[in-house]
């Protein structure tokens, strides 16, 4: 498994103990889940993981993930911003949405993701997501993603606090 | 993968007892080393697959088959709509009628090899590939929509490519009822400028050299000589099919519950075949066949323009095309009955025994050719469809030569640079915007081609005709 330091480092607030059993919210911080992604391996694709004190960090984290399948998130520059909005009537659903999403406008517009701001509520996700035209010589994009699959998909709370993200995309 | 849990029949045939809710077994295909390298995973999905409504006979694995979603790749199945059967997003995949033609070039070795850096160039320069890459041709909706009904046969009239190609192309070209009114906005969005291009990853532009021929007949029906140089294309639906796949993905997942079909896992989201959703998917999934077909015939044409600059002799003549992701009704027996199923193919090439009557005439007395891409590094195959492939797998093959590894050990292990030079080394020129891509293609990433086709030859889903290696390899 691949792991990454945490793209931005998070300072986790502390907080009072919450009994494990309970599922953090998206509004409540948790302990124990510092902001990362990582790969996991799949024979042809490639796992990706989003983990976060937060379910709205741990999708930023997973899209994080999904432009490392690309390039390495931090060669790319914020030059461009895009708006996206999924509403899904399931975490898991919500999280296919996003990565879709995401492939669909680096797809139309060739460009590659290196920065997110991930607000959800409600079932409905807000996200401006920033980067800048594929630059092959700069970026060496390896591979296209084709779509995120239900394959490996899980958004759940983390024993400890926090939250996982994950599924398998297509490439 | 655990050899206890399954029944030996021969050398090269596995089975999966039906246990639970299978309908069907599950029969695997490969040499007990293959087996054996094949992940617990593809088990599990073969066996899952089994237990889809109206499946047909087995639920099939090729050679090469490895751990996919939902359906593994390298699996086979057909489902009877009579019977409640199902049509599967996931069965196809995202990247919609992938697949492999081959070309010859009327050229001997010596006359590529003499200018194989100058080739390599213009062929790099003509095909636009890699991330972020775009056509040259911009497709308004009304020449979409065309280019959705009319596949191979609409590129052809639009000048790119003759129409001899055609005849040597599977379904002429042209995949009928298809529905480009099924297809989204999004899905026509991502394909108006990507039509002639590559793509990445495992997608490749070859010139091969034909280095051993095992059928001398069937080569010289195919049009093999030792010695001979063909190209190979490697490429699909680009982003039509992957927004296809991933809308219909979902849509069959969430509908599922409503659909009253009880499924093993939502990777195996699917509908019935008579359903509005199957109906739909199907017009779709046949428009994303189309392109698949139009791409690669206006790749073929843009490799002509590169071949006509720098070796002007060359006559570049379709040998096949045939696909690999597709969902396609056939006829096929059942028992005593001949019945029109859907057969859905997911990293699996059709391979039609000799006298189908839907081969080209040329092919008719010999059966299908079935290309094989294998690396950069090692060779590709060209195999021949066989009578007993109808019985044994609804007349279905192996498609390559199946990752090894993962794309990231690949890339721990290997150095796109130090791949480029190694292959320099042995004389093939590898043609590339992405170093890192062709690390995590590196030939020691795949398993070995020639276990998967000998598994494939000596299981008698097809037979063995040449073996072709590399001399220039463009990637995305």
């Amino acid at each position: 498994m691949r792991r990454c330091r945490p793209f931005v480092p998070i300072t986790v607030p502390s907080r009072a103990s919450s009994p494990p059993d309970v599922a953090p919210t998206d509004e409540s911080p948790a302990e124990g889940a510092t902001a990362s992604w990582e790969h996991f391996s799949h024979d042809a694709d490639i796992g990706l993981v989003g983990i976060g004190p937060t379910k709205a960090e741990a999708f930023r984290q997973a899209a994080l993930a999904l432009t490392a399948v690309v390039t390495d998130p931090a060669l790319v520059r914020s030059v461009t911003a895009v708006s996206v909005v999924c509403r899904a009537g399931s975490d898991e659903i919500l999280l296919v949405d996003w990565l879709n999403a995401l492939v669909y406008e680096m797809a139309v517009r060739s460009i590659l993701f290196g920065e997110f701001n991930v607000e959800i509520a409600d079932g409905e996700l807000r996200a401006t997501a920033w980067g800048e035209l594929v630059d092959q010589g700069r970026h060496e994009p390896a591979v296209e993603v084709k779509g995120a699959t239900l394959t490996a998909l899980r958004v759940a709370p983390v024993a400890g606090g926090g939250w996982r993200a994950q599924c398998v995309v297509d490439v | 993968m655990d050899l206890s849990s399954l029944i030996r029949k021969s050398e090269n045939e596995w089975w999966i007892s039906p246990v639970g809710d299978m309908g069907v077994p599950g029969v695997i295909y490969a040499s007990e080393r293959l087996v054996r390298d094949m992940d617990e995973k593809v088990r599990e999905q073969v066996s899952n697959v089994a237990t889809l409504p109206g499946i047909q006979r087995a639920s099939y694995a090729m050679p090469d088959a490895h751990w996919g979603y939902g359906f593994p790749i390298g699996g086979v199945a057909a489902f009877d709509p009579q019977e409640g059967g199902i049509v599967s997003a996931g069965g196809v995949g995202f990247d919609i009628s992938c697949g492999v033609r081959a070309l010859h070039t009327g050229l001997s070795f010596d006359e590529v090899r003499a200018v194989k850096g100058q080739l390599a160039t213009a062929l790099s320069r003509s095909v636009p590939a890699g991330v972020g890459s775009h056509g040259r041709i911009h497709l308004d909706e009304a020449e979409l929509d065309a280019m959705l009904s009319g596949g191979a046969q609409w590129a052809v009239t639009r000048g790119f490519g003759f129409k001899a190609d055609l005849d040597v192309t599977e379904e002429r070209g042209c995949m009928p009822d298809a529905r480009p009114d099924w297809v989204s906005a999004r899905a026509r969005r991502r394909q108006q400028d990507e039509m002639g291009t590559l793509g990445s990853g495992n997608h490749y532009l070859e010139v091969q050299r034909v280095v051993e021929i095992f059928d001398t007949a069937a080569a010289h029906a195919f049009g093999l000589q030792q010695d001979d140089m063909l190209v190979s294309i490697h490429c699909g639906s680009r982003g039509l099919g992957h927004q296809i796949g991933t809308e219909f993905l979902k849509e069959m997942a969430v509908a599922e519950p409503s659909l009253g079909i009880a499924i093993p896992d939502r990777e195996l989201a699917c509908a019935p075949v008579e359903s509005e959703l199957g109906q739909r998917y199907l017009g779709a999934m046949r428009a994303g066949i189309n392109c698949a077909l139009a791409n690669r015939q206006i790749i073929t044409h843009l490799v002509r323009q590169a071949f006509a600059d720098v070796l002007p002799v060359a006559r570049l003549t379709l040998l096949y095309d045939v696909s690999h992701n597709t969902c396609k009704l056939e006829e096929h027996r059942c028992g005593r009955v001949l019945k029109p199923l859907f057969v859905h193919r997911k990293g699996a090439t059709r391979a039609l025994g000799p006298g189908h009557p839907d081969l080209p005439p040329a092919f008719r007395d010999t059966g299908q050719p079935v290309l094989i891409g294998g690396t950069m590094g090692t060779a590709s195959y060209v195999l021949v469809g066989t009578k007993d492939g109808e019985r044994l797998s609804f007349s279905s093959s192996c498609h390559g030569a199946g990752r090894a590894m993962s794309r990231h050990e690949a890339l721990r292990r290997w150095k796109g640079r130090q791949v480029i030079d190694e292959l320099a080394a042995r004389g093939i020129v590898v043609r590339s915007p992405s170093p890192r891509g062709v690390a995590e293609e590196a030939p020691g990433a795949y398993k070995d081609v020639g276990a998967v086709v000998d598994a494939a030859d000596h299981a008698g889903l097809s037979r063995k005709v040449a073996r072709l290696e590399p001399l220039i390899c463009v990637k995305g």
